[in-house]
């Protein structure tokens, strides 16, 4: 098709259109915005870096922050740790195996919202039975401070992923020729041995994919938080993306949420580039 | 040796198998109780049922209305997407230019974006000319959802040989025509893929939704956390409506489960 043709134009005049007036015009507006002083539907004056100076000192957003990498990191290991460990299982030869397969799938198909209930539940009324049943005295009381908030998060989020991460590695391990693992085993290879020599190297690529997604998807988590935990007690739970939503929408300050929007952004954003950059170097050295 | 570790492995997968399923045990088995049931034993079996929970639930989550709209809206999206970005795709990878480069990178580029950094000034604009409704929202998942859907169909087309267009323009066929002709049937494997993993991501949303729609159009999330928000401390009707909800979602990973695995295996890794 011609750069000229009217076709070339008309095929692709509904998605640039959309792109523009749904991301992009929005996401520069929010730019401009988080330079002023906008209450949402208008402002009188510019004024520079305030707004990004004040989102240093809050300490809601601070705290977000703090609470999201700590999350992102536990979650990161976690997921790649039991994805991994459920791939390998579920690739052994036995009766029920796809099955299993499936159930552990089967929580990313519900939303985010809905499972932050589902486990509030959990947290709230089966902990607290199982808790008081057992003599358990940390099973009791979930939710109702920050660190059994993160710890209900964290579950919650692993619950879900873990399957996804699954079939992410299950994808990479079937890459792997058969010959390759019973060559091994013909050779002594102790399932250890062929573990950490065969597979895991094999495998790498497929690691760097889920520790991006992990990573990238951590950060943007919101769903969850709000059914679960709603951020509180006392905000101590609330991670960046709902921190951003209440400063637009409960405080009603929508220029410090752009700027918030905008850091919010750039640590998104840098997470994907390294990720791009990353997998263009290892193309190169392959 | 061999048949005994096979038998530990399948023991170990079982009880791993029932720890995921807990969730949904408990859910399921408590949303039969009533409120002094659930407070008497949250672990046991419903002693007595009853199933008055899905009665009153049912009706406060107007759930034929919530699931009809969650259903309108999720058809539609994705029906828009698959329309729009397999023709973007087509135009973009049939034309090796400079500019089909520039715009593809464009697209790519939009996914770094993250929904909260463009969710305000969106929503105003949207509000300013009212189409903050399911018809608004349509549109926003198509510019949303489009590029990764763009991203995935061009990779297919690559490997439709420039022959097949060319024979059919001897024929007599127009750029349209070959497109919805001869191309589009061809892409359908991907086309499953964009469609299994859009439908999964609309379904489900609830902030975007949230800001856009207004009461009666809410979806099944939106209908959900209010009902929720109402409910709070009745966890016999909450459990009912949670359960409700995850119905039509299960009863469509059984029914399409192969298609959901090889799509989301596609959308991750290529």
């Amino acid at each position: 098709m011609k750069n000229r043709s009217l076709s070339f134009w008309l095929f692709l005049t509904p998605t640039l259109v959309a792109l523009a007036l749904v991301v992009f015009i929005p996401m520069l507006e929010g730019l401009f915005y988080s330079f002023t002083d906008w209450d949402g539907l208008s402002f009188t004056k510019m004024v520079g870096f305030k707004n990004y100076i004040t989102l240093l000192q809050d300490k809601a957003f601070v705290n977000a922050f703090w609470f999201t990498v700590a999350f992102v990191i536990v979650t990161v290991i976690l997921l790649n740790v039991i994805g991994l460990g459920l791939a390998l299982l579920v690739t052994q030869k036995f009766k029920g195996s796809n099955f299993l397969r499936a159930i552990f799938f089967m929580p990313n198909m519900i939303g985010g919202l809905i499972l932050g209930f589902i486990w509030q539940f959990i947290f709230t009324q089966g902990f607290d039975a199982l808790g008081s049943a057992l003599h358990l005295s940390w099973l009791q009381n979930w939710l109702t401070n920050e660190t059994t908030g993160f710890w209900g998060l964290v579950i919650v989020t692993v619950w879900q992923m873990s399957g996804y991460i699954m079939i992410i590695y299950i994808a990479y391990l079937q890459n792997i020729p058969n010959e390759v693992i019973e060559a091994a085993e013909i050779d002594g290879a102790s399932p250890w041995q062929r573990f950490t020599k065969i597979t895991f190297p094999m495998i790498a690529p497929a690691f760097t994919v889920c520790m991006f997604l992990t990573l990238s998807n951590g950060f943007k988590i919101y769903d969850q938080n709000l059914s679960l935990t709603n951020g509180g007690p006392y905000n101590s739970t609330q991670m960046l993306a709902m921190d951003i939503v209440n400063t637009a929408y409960n405080a009603s300050n929508f220029s410090l949420a752009e700027a918030k929007a905008m850091v919010f952004f750039l640590i998104v954003a840098a997470i994907s580039l390294v990720q791009v950059l990353y997998n263009r170097r290892r193309e190169v050295d392959l | 040796m061999k048949k005994r570790s096979t038998t530990v492995i399948a023991i170990v997968g079982a009880l791993i198998g029932l720890l995921w399923l807990f969730p949904f045990y408990m859910i399921a088995t408590n949303s039969f109780k009533t409120p002094k049931g659930i407070f008497a034993s949250v672990l046991s079996l419903p002693h007595p049922a009853t199933g008055d929970n899905y009665v009153n639930s049912f009706k406060a989550l107007s759930f034929v209305g919530s699931l009809t709209n969650s259903l309108i809206i999720t058809i539609c999206s994705v029906l828009l997407i698959i329309i729009c970005s397999s023709m973007a795709a087509y135009a973009l990878q049939r034309n090796h230019s400079k500019l089909s480069g520039g715009l593809l990178l464009l697209f790519i580029s939009s996914m770094l974006i993250p929904f909260q950094s463009v969710m305000i000034p969106l929503t105003a604009n949207f509000g300013g000319v009212h189409m903050l409704n399911m018809w608004g929202l349509m549109f926003m998942y198509l510019g949303f959802d489009c590029s990764l859907s763009i991203f995935l169909y061009q990779g297919t087309l690559s490997s439709i040989p420039l022959a097949m267009d060319e024979a059919a323009e001897m024929e007599g066929a127009n750029r349209w025509q070959i497109y919805f002709k001869v191309i589009l049937p061809m892409l359908n494997p991907m086309t499953v893929t964009v469609a299994i993993l859009n439908i999964i991501a609309i379904w489900n949303d609830y902030l975007l939704p949230s800001l856009v729609l207004p009461q009666i159009q809410y979806t099944i999330p939106l209908q959900m956390f209010n009902f929720f928000g109402e409910f709070t401390k009745q966890w016999h009707l909450a459990l009912a409506g949670i359960t409700l909800s995850v119905i039509p979602v299960i009863l469509f990973y059984l029914f399409a489960q192969k298609w959901i695995i090889k799509g989301v295996t596609d959308g991750a890794v290529k």
